[in-house]
Protein backbone atom coordinates (compact mmCIF):
# COMPACT_ATOMS: atom_id res chain seq x y z
CA UNK A 1 0.00 0.00 0.00
CA UNK A 2 1.19 3.68 -1.09
CA UNK A 3 1.27 6.63 -0.16
CA UNK A 4 -0.34 7.29 3.40
CA UNK A 5 -1.52 10.11 4.51
CA UNK A 6 0.20 11.79 1.37
CA UNK A 7 -2.89 11.98 -1.89
CA UNK A 8 -0.97 11.81 -4.81
CA UNK A 9 -4.01 10.88 -7.15
CA UNK A 10 -5.05 14.17 -9.02
CA UNK A 11 -8.42 15.53 -9.31
CA UNK A 12 -8.66 15.65 -13.38
CA UNK A 13 -9.31 19.34 -14.61
CA UNK A 14 -13.36 18.39 -14.37
CA UNK A 15 -13.06 17.65 -11.45
CA UNK A 16 -13.37 13.80 -12.26
CA UNK A 17 -12.72 11.40 -9.98
CA UNK A 18 -10.06 8.38 -9.58
CA UNK A 19 -10.83 4.89 -9.58
CA UNK A 20 -12.11 3.42 -6.21
CA UNK A 21 -8.11 1.26 -6.14
CA UNK A 22 -6.46 4.84 -5.89
CA UNK A 23 -9.11 6.46 -3.45
CA UNK A 24 -8.29 3.41 -1.49
CA UNK A 25 -4.17 3.82 -1.89
CA UNK A 26 -3.23 7.17 -2.26
CA UNK A 27 -6.42 9.24 -2.02
CA UNK A 28 -6.96 12.82 -3.78
CA UNK A 29 -5.44 15.56 -4.34
CA UNK A 30 -7.53 19.39 -3.95
CA UNK A 31 -8.49 21.06 -7.72
CA UNK A 32 -7.91 24.38 -5.47
CA UNK A 33 -11.23 25.85 -6.64
CA UNK A 34 -13.32 26.97 -3.66
CA UNK A 35 -12.56 28.65 -0.49
CA UNK A 36 -12.90 25.81 1.48
CA UNK A 37 -11.22 22.81 2.09
CA UNK A 38 -12.94 19.30 2.72
CA UNK A 39 -10.04 16.79 4.11
CA UNK A 40 -12.04 13.64 3.80
CA UNK A 41 -11.59 10.04 3.92
CA UNK A 42 -11.20 8.39 0.53
CA UNK A 43 -14.62 6.00 1.25
CA UNK A 44 -16.53 9.60 1.31
CA UNK A 45 -14.71 10.87 -2.21
CA UNK A 46 -17.66 10.23 -4.74
CA UNK A 47 -21.01 10.89 -2.56
CA UNK A 48 -18.89 14.19 -1.16
CA UNK A 49 -18.30 14.90 -4.91
CA UNK A 50 -21.80 14.04 -5.41
CA UNK A 51 -23.29 16.15 -2.96
CA UNK A 52 -20.78 19.05 -4.39
CA UNK A 53 -22.41 18.85 -7.84
CA UNK A 54 -26.27 18.55 -7.03
CA UNK A 55 -26.31 21.48 -4.55
CA UNK A 56 -24.05 23.64 -6.63
CA UNK A 57 -21.13 24.04 -3.27
CA UNK A 58 -18.56 25.17 -5.75
CA UNK A 59 -16.83 26.71 -2.50
CA UNK A 60 -16.14 23.53 -1.93
CA UNK A 61 -12.57 22.28 -2.34
CA UNK A 62 -12.42 18.01 -1.85
CA UNK A 63 -9.00 16.56 -0.78
CA UNK A 64 -9.32 12.89 0.49
CA UNK A 65 -6.87 10.84 2.52
CA UNK A 66 -6.08 7.17 1.46
CA UNK A 67 -9.24 5.22 2.69
CA UNK A 68 -7.13 2.45 3.82
CA UNK A 69 -6.32 4.63 7.22
CA UNK A 70 -8.75 2.63 8.32
CA UNK A 71 -6.69 -0.64 8.52
CA UNK A 72 -4.76 1.44 11.05
CA UNK A 73 -7.30 4.23 12.66
CA UNK A 74 -4.22 5.47 14.61
CA UNK A 75 -2.91 6.93 12.19
CA UNK A 76 -5.75 8.88 11.19
CA UNK A 77 -5.23 11.74 13.37
CA UNK A 78 -1.40 11.75 12.25
CA UNK A 79 -2.58 11.92 8.77
CA UNK A 80 -5.49 14.40 9.40
CA UNK A 81 -3.33 17.04 11.22
CA UNK A 82 -0.24 16.68 8.46
CA UNK A 83 -3.30 17.42 5.65
CA UNK A 84 -4.77 20.74 7.80
CA UNK A 85 -1.37 22.00 8.17
CA UNK A 86 -0.06 21.51 4.68
CA UNK A 87 -3.48 23.17 3.41
CA UNK A 88 -4.02 25.69 6.03
CA UNK A 89 -2.78 28.89 4.10
CA UNK A 90 -4.77 28.43 0.86
CA UNK A 91 -7.98 27.99 1.77
CA UNK A 92 -10.31 30.73 4.27
CA UNK A 93 -11.69 27.48 6.09
CA UNK A 94 -11.16 23.72 6.76
CA UNK A 95 -13.78 21.08 7.50
CA UNK A 96 -12.30 17.63 8.66
CA UNK A 97 -14.97 14.81 6.90
CA UNK A 98 -14.28 12.07 9.18
CA UNK A 99 -16.48 10.40 11.82
CA UNK A 100 -14.41 9.09 14.91
CA UNK A 101 -14.08 6.09 13.23
CA UNK A 102 -12.03 3.98 15.53
CA UNK A 103 -9.86 6.58 16.92
CA UNK A 104 -11.59 6.85 20.20
CA UNK A 105 -12.05 10.20 20.14
CA UNK A 106 -8.39 10.75 19.59
CA UNK A 107 -9.03 12.67 16.10
CA UNK A 108 -11.71 14.43 17.74
CA UNK A 109 -9.19 16.36 19.95
CA UNK A 110 -6.60 16.99 17.55
CA UNK A 111 -9.43 18.73 15.34
CA UNK A 112 -10.05 20.84 18.44
CA UNK A 113 -6.52 21.33 19.28
CA UNK A 114 -6.12 22.52 15.33
CA UNK A 115 -9.20 24.67 15.43
CA UNK A 116 -11.04 22.42 13.01
CA UNK A 117 -14.33 20.76 13.12
CA UNK A 118 -15.37 17.83 11.76
CA UNK A 119 -18.37 15.64 11.32
CA UNK A 120 -20.09 14.09 14.34
CA UNK A 121 -20.30 10.38 15.12
CA UNK A 122 -19.16 7.23 15.03
CA UNK A 123 -18.68 5.72 11.65
CA UNK A 124 -19.50 6.96 8.09
CA UNK A 125 -21.97 3.84 8.06
CA UNK A 126 -24.03 5.74 11.31
CA UNK A 127 -23.79 9.43 9.92
CA UNK A 128 -25.35 7.96 6.48
CA UNK A 129 -27.88 6.62 8.18
CA UNK A 130 -28.23 9.92 10.54
CA UNK A 131 -26.31 9.36 14.08
CA UNK A 132 -29.44 9.51 15.94
CA UNK A 133 -31.40 6.79 13.92
CA UNK A 134 -28.40 4.60 14.29
CA UNK A 135 -27.76 4.72 17.98
CA UNK A 136 -31.80 4.19 18.50
CA UNK A 137 -31.06 0.27 17.01
CA UNK A 138 -27.19 -0.19 18.23
CA UNK A 139 -28.80 -2.03 21.20
CA UNK A 140 -30.74 -4.57 18.67
CA UNK A 141 -28.14 -4.07 15.85
CA UNK A 142 -24.88 -5.23 17.62
CA UNK A 143 -24.15 -8.26 15.83
CA UNK A 144 -24.68 -6.73 12.30
CA UNK A 145 -21.86 -5.49 10.00
CA UNK A 146 -22.12 -2.47 8.03
CA UNK A 147 -21.21 -1.81 4.62
CA UNK A 148 -21.32 1.40 2.67
CA UNK A 149 -21.68 1.89 -1.00
CA UNK A 150 -17.95 2.52 -0.82
CA UNK A 151 -17.03 -0.62 1.18
CA UNK A 152 -19.58 -2.65 -1.13
CA UNK A 153 -17.70 -1.85 -4.22
CA UNK A 154 -13.95 -2.27 -2.48
CA UNK A 155 -14.83 -5.39 -0.21
CA UNK A 156 -12.19 -7.66 -1.31
CA UNK A 157 -9.61 -5.00 -0.61
CA UNK A 158 -10.99 -3.75 2.75
CA UNK A 159 -12.20 -6.98 3.76
CA UNK A 160 -11.70 -10.17 2.25
CA UNK A 161 -7.49 -9.56 1.68
CA UNK A 162 -6.57 -7.75 4.58
CA UNK A 163 -8.44 -10.20 6.66
CA UNK A 164 -6.69 -13.14 5.16
CA UNK A 165 -9.59 -14.90 3.91
CA UNK A 166 -8.65 -15.18 0.22
CA UNK A 167 -5.43 -17.56 1.56
CA UNK A 168 -7.19 -18.57 4.52
CA UNK A 169 -11.24 -19.10 4.52
CA UNK A 170 -11.17 -21.17 7.93
CA UNK A 171 -10.52 -17.38 9.85
CA UNK A 172 -13.77 -16.20 8.57
CA UNK A 173 -15.78 -18.02 11.50
CA UNK A 174 -13.23 -16.68 13.70
CA UNK A 175 -13.87 -13.40 12.78
CA UNK A 176 -17.01 -13.18 11.71
CA UNK A 177 -18.44 -15.93 14.06
CA UNK A 178 -20.24 -13.39 16.39
CA UNK A 179 -22.17 -11.55 13.73
CA UNK A 180 -25.32 -12.41 12.36
CA UNK A 181 -26.18 -9.97 9.74
CA UNK A 182 -24.55 -7.92 6.77
CA UNK A 183 -26.54 -4.73 6.38
CA UNK A 184 -25.62 -2.56 3.78
CA UNK A 185 -26.61 1.26 4.04
CA UNK A 186 -26.80 2.25 0.66
CA UNK A 187 -26.40 5.92 -0.44
CA UNK A 188 -27.79 5.12 -3.95
CA UNK A 189 -30.24 2.75 -5.86
CA UNK A 190 -27.75 0.41 -7.57
CA UNK A 191 -28.78 -3.10 -8.33
CA UNK A 192 -25.51 -4.16 -9.25
CA UNK A 193 -23.87 -3.11 -5.54
CA UNK A 194 -27.12 -4.75 -3.92
CA UNK A 195 -26.03 -7.83 -5.47
CA UNK A 196 -22.75 -7.50 -5.02
CA UNK A 197 -23.57 -6.44 -1.35
CA UNK A 198 -25.74 -9.61 -0.67
CA UNK A 199 -22.53 -12.27 -2.06
CA UNK A 200 -20.28 -10.51 0.57
CA UNK A 201 -22.90 -11.48 3.44
CA UNK A 202 -22.83 -15.12 1.17
CA UNK A 203 -19.49 -15.06 1.69
CA UNK A 204 -19.03 -14.55 5.14
CA UNK A 205 -21.97 -16.60 5.93
CA UNK A 206 -24.41 -13.34 7.18
CA UNK A 207 -27.58 -12.87 6.66
CA UNK A 208 -28.07 -9.89 4.54
CA UNK A 209 -30.40 -6.70 4.09
CA UNK A 210 -30.32 -3.53 2.49
CA UNK A 211 -31.32 0.04 3.91
CA UNK A 212 -31.79 2.63 1.87
CA UNK A 213 -30.01 5.78 3.65
CA UNK A 214 -29.11 8.18 0.94
CA UNK A 215 -26.52 10.85 2.66
CA UNK A 216 -27.90 11.07 5.44
CA UNK A 217 -25.98 13.73 7.91
CA UNK A 218 -22.81 14.29 5.78
CA UNK A 219 -25.52 16.46 3.44
CA UNK A 220 -26.78 18.20 6.60
CA UNK A 221 -22.98 18.55 7.35
CA UNK A 222 -22.02 20.13 4.43
CA UNK A 223 -24.79 22.34 3.48
CA UNK A 224 -24.16 24.43 6.85
CA UNK A 225 -20.39 24.89 5.66
CA UNK B 1 5.98 -39.08 1.42
CA UNK B 2 8.12 -36.39 2.93
CA UNK B 3 10.39 -34.46 0.68
CA UNK B 4 14.01 -33.92 1.77
CA UNK B 5 13.95 -30.29 2.92
CA UNK B 6 10.82 -31.57 5.37
CA UNK B 7 11.58 -31.10 8.56
CA UNK B 8 11.12 -34.59 11.06
CA UNK B 9 10.55 -32.94 14.28
CA UNK B 10 10.84 -35.99 16.41
CA UNK B 11 14.57 -35.84 14.90
CA UNK B 12 15.08 -32.95 16.37
CA UNK B 13 16.98 -32.13 19.66
CA UNK B 14 15.22 -30.62 22.38
CA UNK B 15 16.63 -27.17 21.52
CA UNK B 16 16.33 -27.49 17.86
CA UNK B 17 12.61 -28.62 18.15
CA UNK B 18 12.22 -25.89 20.40
CA UNK B 19 13.10 -23.23 17.94
CA UNK B 20 11.25 -25.11 15.18
CA UNK B 21 8.05 -25.06 17.04
CA UNK B 22 8.03 -20.93 17.78
CA UNK B 23 8.52 -20.90 13.94
CA UNK B 24 5.65 -23.27 13.48
CA UNK B 25 3.68 -20.99 15.44
CA UNK B 26 4.86 -17.96 13.21
CA UNK B 27 3.49 -19.62 10.59
CA UNK B 28 -0.09 -20.46 12.40
CA UNK B 29 1.13 -24.31 11.64
CA UNK B 30 -1.57 -26.44 14.34
CA UNK B 31 -0.95 -29.68 13.34
CA UNK B 32 3.04 -29.52 13.90
CA UNK B 33 2.49 -27.31 17.42
CA UNK B 34 0.43 -30.02 18.36
CA UNK B 35 2.99 -32.77 17.03
CA UNK B 36 5.81 -30.55 18.43
CA UNK B 37 3.82 -30.59 22.67
CA UNK B 38 3.50 -34.33 22.23
CA UNK B 39 7.08 -35.16 21.23
CA UNK B 40 8.21 -32.93 24.68
CA UNK B 41 6.37 -34.73 26.75
CA UNK B 42 6.96 -38.00 25.54
CA UNK B 43 10.83 -36.86 26.31
CA UNK B 44 9.59 -36.22 29.30
CA UNK B 45 9.36 -32.04 29.74
CA UNK B 46 7.19 -31.02 32.32
CA UNK B 47 3.68 -29.66 30.76
CA UNK B 48 4.70 -26.63 32.18
CA UNK B 49 7.49 -26.01 30.41
CA UNK B 50 6.44 -27.03 27.11
CA UNK B 51 3.54 -23.91 27.70
CA UNK B 52 6.38 -21.74 28.45
CA UNK B 53 9.48 -22.22 26.80
CA UNK B 54 7.93 -23.50 23.38
CA UNK B 55 4.73 -22.12 23.19
CA UNK B 56 4.50 -19.08 24.88
CA UNK B 57 7.87 -17.82 24.44
CA UNK B 58 6.89 -18.71 20.50
CA UNK B 59 3.63 -16.09 21.19
CA UNK B 60 5.33 -13.23 22.35
CA UNK B 61 7.90 -13.29 19.40
CA UNK B 62 4.94 -13.39 17.64
CA UNK B 63 3.01 -10.66 19.24
CA UNK B 64 6.08 -8.30 18.94
CA UNK B 65 5.80 -8.77 15.14
CA UNK B 66 2.08 -7.68 15.48
CA UNK B 67 3.32 -5.09 17.63
CA UNK B 68 6.03 -3.89 14.95
CA UNK B 69 3.85 -3.99 12.12
CA UNK B 70 5.57 -6.87 11.05
CA UNK B 71 2.72 -8.93 11.29
CA UNK B 72 -1.14 -8.54 10.71
CA UNK B 73 -4.07 -9.76 12.61
CA UNK B 74 -4.88 -12.85 9.75
CA UNK B 75 -0.81 -14.12 11.02
CA UNK B 76 -1.59 -13.27 14.39
CA UNK B 77 -5.21 -15.43 14.64
CA UNK B 78 -3.25 -18.53 12.81
CA UNK B 79 -0.50 -18.58 15.28
CA UNK B 80 -3.18 -17.81 18.01
CA UNK B 81 -5.33 -21.09 16.47
CA UNK B 82 -1.96 -23.06 16.44
CA UNK B 83 -1.29 -22.26 20.43
CA UNK B 84 -4.64 -23.42 21.35
CA UNK B 85 -4.03 -26.77 20.04
CA UNK B 86 -0.84 -26.79 21.71
CA UNK B 87 -2.71 -25.36 24.68
CA UNK B 88 -5.67 -28.07 24.46
CA UNK B 89 -3.07 -30.79 25.15
CA UNK B 90 -0.93 -29.48 27.87
CA UNK B 91 -4.66 -27.86 30.07
CA UNK B 92 -5.91 -31.10 31.29
CA UNK B 93 -1.57 -31.88 32.28
CA UNK B 94 -1.15 -28.70 33.43
CA UNK B 95 -3.90 -28.89 36.22
CA UNK B 96 -2.57 -32.57 37.38
CA UNK B 97 0.85 -31.09 37.70
CA UNK B 98 0.19 -28.24 39.52
CA UNK B 99 1.34 -25.37 37.77
CA UNK B 100 2.10 -22.31 39.38
CA UNK B 101 -0.78 -20.30 39.59
CA UNK B 102 -0.17 -16.32 39.52
CA UNK B 103 -3.79 -15.15 40.03
CA UNK B 104 -7.58 -15.21 38.42
CA UNK B 105 -8.40 -13.25 36.14
CA UNK B 106 -12.02 -12.71 34.91
CA UNK B 107 -12.47 -11.42 31.42
CA UNK B 108 -14.69 -10.20 29.15
CA UNK B 109 -16.26 -7.86 25.98
CA UNK B 110 -18.50 -5.18 26.97
CA UNK B 111 -22.22 -4.71 26.60
CA UNK B 112 -23.51 -4.37 22.99
CA UNK B 113 -20.30 -5.30 21.51
CA UNK B 114 -19.45 -9.02 19.92
CA UNK B 115 -15.83 -8.39 18.83
CA UNK B 116 -13.53 -11.03 20.96
CA UNK B 117 -10.40 -11.60 18.79
CA UNK B 118 -8.16 -9.32 21.11
CA UNK B 119 -9.72 -10.81 24.02
CA UNK B 120 -9.42 -14.04 23.29
CA UNK B 121 -5.94 -13.63 22.55
CA UNK B 122 -5.28 -11.93 26.27
CA UNK B 123 -6.88 -14.59 27.56
CA UNK B 124 -5.09 -17.26 26.05
CA UNK B 125 -1.46 -15.40 27.07
CA UNK B 126 -2.37 -14.75 30.62
CA UNK B 127 -3.64 -18.87 30.97
CA UNK B 128 0.33 -19.21 29.49
CA UNK B 129 1.57 -17.03 32.11
CA UNK B 130 0.12 -18.74 34.89
CA UNK B 131 -3.17 -16.93 35.41
CA UNK B 132 -6.42 -19.05 35.78
CA UNK B 133 -8.37 -17.29 33.40
CA UNK B 134 -12.64 -16.90 33.15
CA UNK B 135 -13.75 -16.09 30.03
CA UNK B 136 -17.16 -14.52 29.99
CA UNK B 137 -17.58 -13.98 26.64
CA UNK B 138 -18.74 -11.32 24.52
CA UNK B 139 -21.82 -8.78 25.70
CA UNK B 140 -21.61 -8.83 29.06
CA UNK B 141 -24.05 -6.67 31.15
CA UNK B 142 -22.02 -5.08 34.34
CA UNK B 143 -24.06 -7.47 36.46
CA UNK B 144 -22.67 -10.41 34.96
CA UNK B 145 -19.19 -8.88 35.85
CA UNK B 146 -19.62 -8.23 39.26
CA UNK B 147 -21.16 -11.86 39.64
CA UNK B 148 -18.16 -13.41 38.32
CA UNK B 149 -15.64 -11.40 40.09
CA UNK B 150 -17.50 -12.51 43.18
CA UNK B 151 -18.33 -15.82 42.43
CA UNK B 152 -14.79 -16.95 41.15
CA UNK B 153 -12.57 -14.23 44.04
CA UNK B 154 -10.93 -12.87 41.26
CA UNK B 155 -8.03 -11.34 41.28
CA UNK B 156 -8.32 -9.01 37.87
CA UNK B 157 -11.02 -7.50 36.05
CA UNK B 158 -10.16 -7.35 32.26
CA UNK B 159 -12.55 -5.79 29.92
CA UNK B 160 -12.13 -5.86 25.97
CA UNK B 161 -14.28 -3.39 23.25
CA UNK B 162 -13.52 -2.54 20.15
CA UNK B 163 -16.09 -0.01 19.35
CA UNK B 164 -15.95 3.84 19.91
CA UNK B 165 -19.98 3.20 20.64
CA UNK B 166 -19.33 0.56 23.28
CA UNK B 167 -15.95 1.34 25.10
CA UNK B 168 -17.84 4.07 27.33
CA UNK B 169 -19.64 0.97 29.48
CA UNK B 170 -16.14 0.20 31.15
CA UNK B 171 -17.04 2.75 32.74
CA UNK B 172 -20.36 2.00 33.70
CA UNK B 173 -18.79 -1.51 34.66
CA UNK B 174 -15.99 0.62 37.06
CA UNK B 175 -18.37 3.09 38.70
CA UNK B 176 -21.14 0.35 39.50
CA UNK B 177 -17.69 -1.87 41.55
CA UNK B 178 -17.08 1.56 43.15
CA UNK B 179 -20.97 2.32 44.36
CA UNK B 180 -20.36 -1.18 45.72
CA UNK B 181 -17.38 -0.86 47.63
CA UNK B 182 -15.54 -3.47 45.83
CA UNK B 183 -13.66 -1.49 43.46
CA UNK B 184 -10.01 -1.59 45.36
CA UNK B 185 -10.69 -5.54 45.69
CA UNK B 186 -10.16 -5.93 42.12
CA UNK B 187 -7.51 -4.61 39.64
CA UNK B 188 -8.64 -3.73 36.39
CA UNK B 189 -7.20 -3.85 33.28
CA UNK B 190 -8.72 -2.80 29.80
CA UNK B 191 -8.05 -3.38 25.79
CA UNK B 192 -9.21 -2.66 22.75
CA UNK B 193 -8.26 -0.67 19.40
CA UNK B 194 -10.24 2.31 20.49
CA UNK B 195 -9.03 2.78 23.41
CA UNK B 196 -5.71 4.48 24.68
CA UNK B 197 -3.72 5.19 27.75
CA UNK B 198 -6.01 8.50 28.61
CA UNK B 199 -9.57 6.73 28.39
CA UNK B 200 -8.03 3.83 30.68
CA UNK B 201 -7.12 6.68 33.30
CA UNK B 202 -10.49 8.64 33.03
CA UNK B 203 -12.53 5.77 33.15
CA UNK B 204 -10.29 5.25 36.86
CA UNK B 205 -8.95 1.40 35.13
CA UNK B 206 -5.72 0.74 36.89
CA UNK B 207 -4.31 0.25 33.17
CA UNK B 208 -4.87 -0.06 29.83
CA UNK B 209 -3.15 -2.58 27.54
CA UNK B 210 -2.47 -1.98 24.10
CA UNK B 211 -1.83 -6.03 23.16
CA UNK B 212 -1.65 -9.11 24.95
CA UNK B 213 2.13 -9.24 25.94
CA UNK B 214 1.43 -6.00 27.58
CA UNK B 215 -1.67 -7.21 29.70
CA UNK B 216 0.37 -9.92 31.07
CA UNK B 217 3.11 -8.48 32.07
CA UNK B 218 0.89 -5.28 33.48
CA UNK B 219 -1.37 -8.02 35.13
CA UNK B 220 2.16 -9.46 36.84
CA UNK B 221 3.54 -6.51 38.21
CA UNK B 222 0.16 -4.97 39.94
CA UNK B 223 -0.47 -8.75 41.65
CA UNK B 224 2.93 -8.47 42.47
CA UNK B 225 2.77 -4.95 43.78
CA UNK B 226 -0.73 -5.80 45.29
CA UNK B 227 0.86 -9.04 47.29
CA UNK B 228 3.49 -6.29 48.32
CA UNK B 229 0.96 -3.97 49.94
CA UNK B 230 -0.40 -6.79 51.53
CA UNK B 231 -3.83 -6.45 50.08
CA UNK B 232 -5.94 -9.08 48.96
CA UNK B 233 -4.71 -10.47 45.76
Amino acid sequence: MTGRGQPSAPQGASGSLPDDDRLTSDGLAPSHNGRILLIACGALAREILDLKALNGWSHLDLTCLPANLHLWPDRIPDAVEEAVKRHRADYSGIFVVYADCGTGGLLQARCAALGVEMVAGPHCYSFFEGNEAFAAHADTEFTAFYLTDFLVRQFDAFVWRPMGFDRHPELIPMMFGNYTTLIYQAQTDDPALDAKARDAAERLGLAYERRFTGYGDLATALKGL
Amino acid sequence: MADEDDIILSELSDDELVLQMHDDLYDGLKEEIEDGVRILLDRGWTPYDVLTKALVAGMTIVGADFRDGILFVPEVLLAANAMKGGMAILKPLLAETGAPRVGKMVIGTVKGDIHDIGKNLVGMMMEGAGFEVVDLGINNPVEKYIEALQTEGADILGMSALLTTTMPYMKVVIDTMKEKGMRDDYIVIVGGAPLNEEFGKAIGADAYCRDAAVAVQTAKDLVARKHNQGVKA
